[in-house]
């Protein structure tokens, strides 16, 4: 469904993103793509919705290189989901979720039924937010506004950039528990990016590690937490002390 | 009471010049900011083309009105044309500055959310930055209108109408209650321009719910 081959990302002044990745994404796979700040789990993500074009190798969507999409088709065949701020705050909510199949064209009757189907499978109350913009909205609201949106026009894949990382813990643990459900419901292929260790192993079918801009291990999510790899343990060492009340051997693992 | 009493007396001559004055504001704003706009919002994106075109409407600011409007006549002659022109020149630089600006300013991961969602640069630039930079592109038509009723004054100086005519009158009669005649009548329509872009720009903020 989605496959880098030995892809890699150089900036214009020649500074290296990201180098080497092969990876293969699997339709109906939710593949959590981790790492530090800086390890180009963002710019990975971009490579797929063609935000940014490989300088090296190639990026195949559904068996076509990105480069030979057109852009546009590309991205509208992808959910884009990403932190906090993506929603349009000119817009009301019921606009922005309806945007996607409204640059597809779609007839009026049809969009707003769909966004209305959207709002409800996301736990927004349509008759509350619809007319609402963005900023009188919580947090929370407006993620799953954004997931709402991402949804819309029925993609595919869906690549979400950090969905849940401006959200309260308490928040954030009820939108990783929805979105989980339906994630398996859904059946989409969806491509995440956290820094967040549990976040991964809570939504993940597989987990990707990235480490200065590439590609260490990707391992089932299981595996991944009983890897041996060294750089998989330093990681996961380093992510338990920086997270209270959890150090690896993980005690949580998939709900 | 020499005021009231002049206007009152020349009522139909002070109409007539106030709306020969927003005539020559009018078409000279009008003309600036179908400049203005298309040109801001092309130089937004090309660092080249900004410097230049800044770099030109900052040297139309720094000429002297009146020298601008002589400079003019030879090329354009004596008339309205040439002080709609030099009203126009003067009036594009807020305009242009402020596009920029505006559309440079629209946060980042909106244009980046648009483009993930596959808008065009078409439906990015109609939908999502000029809605956005509204504010900020009416802000700077507000100040052209509101510099442009003063400057409009000058027109008379080239015969191009208006309510300088009062002034320049005044100034060779020596009769302060001419100049006012015209001053006072141009510093109105200045505060209602204002007043009014002013209206505008809170409609279109609640419209769009960004202000």
């Amino acid at each position: 469904m989605i496959e880098f081959r030995r892809a890699g990302f150089s900036l214009p002044g020649g500074r290296t993103l990201l180098s080497e990745i092969n990876l293969r994404i699997e339709r109906g796979e939710t593949v959590a793509l981790i790492g530090r700040s800086g390890s180009g789990k963002t710019t990975l993500l971009k490579l797929i919705n063609r935000l940014l074009d490989p300088t090296a190798g190639d990026v195949r969507v559904e068996g076509r290189s990105t480069l030979d999409w057109d852009p546009i088709a590309l991205r509208r065949r992808l959910g884009y989901v990403i932190q906090e701020t993506g929603l349009f705050p000119h817009f009301t909510i019921e606009r922005n979720v309806g945007v996607v199949p409204r640059l597809e064209g779609w007839p009026a009757e049809r969009i707003q039924q769909r966004v209305l189907e959207m709002m409800q499978l996301v736990g927004l109350p349509p008759g509350e937010v619809a007319s609402r913009r963005p900023h009188e909205l919580s947090g929370g609201q407006r993620q799953r506004a954004g997931v709402a949106r991402a949804l819309a026009a029925d993609p595919p894949i869906l690549l979400m950039d950090e969905p849940f990382g401006a959200l309260d813990p308490i928040t954030r643990a009820e939108l990783q528990r929805e979105f989980r459900s339906l994630a398996t419901s859904l059946g989409k292929t969806i491509v995440f990016v956290t820094h967040d260790i549990r976040e991964a192993v809570r939504l993940g079918s597989r987990i990707a590690l990235l480490e200065e801009g590439r590609l260490v291990a990707a391992h089932a999510a299981r595996d991944f937490m009983n890897a041996s790899d060294p750089r998989i343990r330093q990681f996961l060492a380093a992510a338990g002390d920086s997270v209270p009340g959890t150090s690896p051997p993980f005690p949580e693992g998939p709900e | 009471m020499d005021l009231v009493n002049y206007l009152l007396r020349n009522g139909h001559r002070v109409l007539s010049l106030t709306l020969e004055h927003l005539e020559l504001v009018g078409v000279a704003i009008g003309a600036a900011t179908a400049i203005g706009i298309p040109l801001g919002v092309a130089a937004a994106r090309r660092p080249a083309l900004k410097r230049w075109a800044l770099g030109f409407a900052n040297v139309m600011q720094t000429v002297p009105s009146l020298a601008l409007f002589g400079f003019l006549i030879p090329a354009t002659g004596i008339g309205a044309p040439t002080a709609i022109i030099a009203l126009a020149l003067y009036a594009l630089l807020p305009i242009l500055r402020n596009t920029c600006v505006g559309i440079a300013g629209v946060d980042r991961a909106v244009i980046e959310a648009a483009r993930g969602m596959g808008m065009t640069r078409r439906q990015m630039l109609w939908e999502v930055e000029l809605p956005l930079a509204m504010g900020v592109i009416l802000a700077g038509v507000r100040v052209a209108a509101v510099t442009s009723v003063g400057v409009a004054t000058i027109a008379a100086a080239v015969g191009a109408g208006g309510l300088g005519t009062f002034i320049f009158q005044g100034l060779t009669m020596v009769n302060n209650t001419v100049i006012l005649a015209g001053a006072v009548p141009a510093a109105i329509l200045a505060i209602l321009a204002d007043l009014g872009f002013g209206w505008i720009e809170r409609r279109l903020g609640a419209a769009f719910g960004t202000l």
